[in-house]
């Protein structure tokens, strides 16, 4: 019995087993960087090859489930932790940093990512949640002696701790109400509407949640947050934990509220387009491109949480495909950012990309691309993750779904300002000096993640799309 | 009077809000931040616990014992955040932390 138990959970104990041993190697040894980077990677990639060719199942009664969504969430989380190890190592080394911790900390946030992706009850969602946001705290603030970076901790800190509070009261309220926390045996112990304590502490759940994801109108902290942290960590956390904490969201929705879909649907359509409004409008505003992108990343997340809001099976695929095409853009534009710079100075304002075309054709193109499949144009990623939310939403069958989904097409458009205008910016404005020679591993991923966004996921989209579908069909709505 | 689950559900909230208050409406000290948070985790274990009291069910006990461990950690890093602020600004009021607006 227990020894099923552990079968199930291998992938999450090859992570946290790595990152003790790591975490104890590079204690002892003299010059540990490269080794515990290295040995980090590597658990990563064994992580997701266990997720992959492990069994399925529920583990410790429950607490942990190993499902076709859960695997779905590993990979992606393995591959976007795994990319910003030699990113983030170059980049602090570059700037006279040498952290050995870096590595330990990005394993022990996918370890948390993956406990949130497989959570079957409110204790293994705590313990998730919590082990994800304690590393990406302290990979925020990891450049101790800038000023910004431990202003950006600690307003990730302070808003974290808060939404997870929130969460925390949420689920003493279920548990309360409810008598289990179990995800099967809320659904089990509710049976049909939520009653009202159990409908407050899931409201309160949900504000946690839509915070994790910097969802409006919870977002306040991720403008801050972006602009702050070291690049190659905010194309870190940008991307797979958002993820994690989407289809942590979908999950507790979809396992333990199951027949309330029309009583969470409400709030979460709200959620969505909020989001989409803040980050088509207050983005118009920014010449920071971090700080643009963050506004781009909670217009980005207001999508996802409409395709979640369509309650269906397709809305939750919707949501899978969205986030992990999501995942690979994200990542991609700050390795673009993370490889540019002027004599030392790293490019980050929308000024400072004027006429990166003649000096980095490549780089350019790439951030061109990523803008583009912001902007949702067909063929590019972000087109076809909008189309499968839209499709969600339209075949979910309810008007006021339908009316949100060309409220948020009409979001889309306005948001189209800012991404076409960083295009306009690079390829057709003077540009003002010679930038620096890119690093090769920033380079490398930047083009590789273009690449991917387009065109190879043309050719990926069908096995996305199946893939999603199963993990879809794992949460078991209809 | 008898003191039953609603009267320990009532503390718990007051204590939630004040918490949450001390978040927004202090504008003095990062530190006192720093107590509202233990505030609010300290909420939620008094809600924990009382139900777990009333439904005759010990998941709710265990659960308030994995927020008091995560809560330590949590004021650990948050504390260790806070150093590396003061060392940069020499100062920890609330005003300071606004080098990025917008």
């Amino acid at each position: 019995m227990f020894a099923t138990d552990l079968a199930l959970a291998t992938p999450l104990l090859i992570l946290a087993g790595a990152a003790l041993l790591l975490l104890v190697v590079g204690a002892y040894l003299p010059r540990p960087e490269r080794l515990v980077g290295l040995g980090a990677m590597a658990a990563l990639a064994a992580s997701a090859v266990a997720a992959v060719t492990g069994p399925q199942g529920q583990a410790f009664s429950g607490a942990l489930t190993a499902d076709a969504a859960s695997v779905f969430a590993q990979v992606v989380i393995c591959l976007g932790s795994l990319v910003a190890i030699p990113l983030g190592q170059a980049w602090f080394e570059r700037r006279g940093i040498r952290h050995f911790e870096f590595p330990v900390l990005i394993l022990l946030a996918a370890l948390g990512m993956g406990m949130m992706a497989g959570a079957g009850d409110l204790l293994s969602l705590y313990i998730g949640v919590e082990l994800q946001s304690l590393a990406l705290y302290v990979l925020a603030a990891l450049q101790r002696d800038d000023a910004k970076a431990s202003e950006a901790g600690l307003k990730y800190f302070v808003l974290g701790a808060l939404s997870s509070g929130l969460l925390l009261y949420g689920a003493s309220l279920v548990y309360g109400f409810s008598g289990a926390i179990g995800f099967d045996e809320i659904a089990a112990a509710v049976k049909g509407e939520a009653g009202t304590g159990v409908l407050f502490g899931l409201i309160f759940m949900v504000c946690g949640l839509a915070f994790k994801v910097s969802a409006a109108p919870f977002h306040m902290w991720t403008p801050d947050v972006y602009e702050g942290a070291p690049t190659p960590v905010v194309a870190f956390f940008a991307g797979a934990p958002k993820l994690a904490a989407m289809l942590l969201f979908a999950r507790v929705l979809a396992e333990a509220f199951p027949l309330a879909a029309d009583q969470w649907r409400q709030v979460l359509i709200l959620i969505a387009l909020a989001s989409v409004a803040v980050g088509a409008f207050a983005g118009l505003a920014q010449t920071n491109l971090k700080r643009l992108w963050a506004y781009s990343s909670i217009a980005n997340v207001g999508y996802a949480v409409l395709g979640l809001a369509a309650g269906t099976a397709q809305g939750v695929q919707a949501m899978l495909v969205f986030m992990a095409l999501y995942t690979v853009a994200v990542i991609g534009f700050f390795a673009c950012l993370a490889a540019l710079s002027r004599n030392g100075r790293p490019l980050e304002t929308l000024d400072d990309m004027a006429g990166l075309f003649q000096q980095r054709p490549w780089l350019s193109l790439a951030l061109t691309v990523f803008a583009l499949s912001g902007l949702g144009l067909p063929p590019f990623a972000g087109f076809w993750g909008k189309y499968y939310v839209f499709m969600a939403a339209v075949n979910a069958g309810d008007p006021i779904l339908l009316w949100s989904a060309v409220a948020a097409l009409v979001g889309s458009v306005i948001a189209a300002f800012y991404y076409l205008r960083l295009v306009k910016v690079m390829w057709f404005d003077p540009a003002p000096g010679e930038t620096d020679r890119p690093p090769v591993e920033a380079g490398a991923i930047a083009v590789g993640a273009a690449a991917f966004t387009f065109p190879v996921v043309l050719g990926l989209m069908p096995l996305i799309d199946h893939y999603a579908k199963a993990a879809a069909a794992a949460l078991g709505l209809g | 009077m008898i003191i039953g689950l609603s009267h320990y559900l009532a503390v718990a909230a007051i204590l939630f809000t004040i918490g949450v208050f001390g978040i927004f409406v202090n504008r003095k000290n990062i530190i006192v931040i720093l107590m509202s948070i233990e505030l609010i985790l300290l909420a939620v274990n008094i809600n924990f616990v009382a139900f777990s009291a009333f439904l005759h069910n010990a998941i709710g006990q265990i659960y308030a014992m994995f927020i008091l461990t995560v809560a330590a950690a949590e004021a650990a890093v948050g504390l260790a955040i806070l150093v590396t602020f003061f060392r940069n600004r020499g100062d920890i009021a609330v005003d300071d932390a606004s080098v990025m607006k917008g």
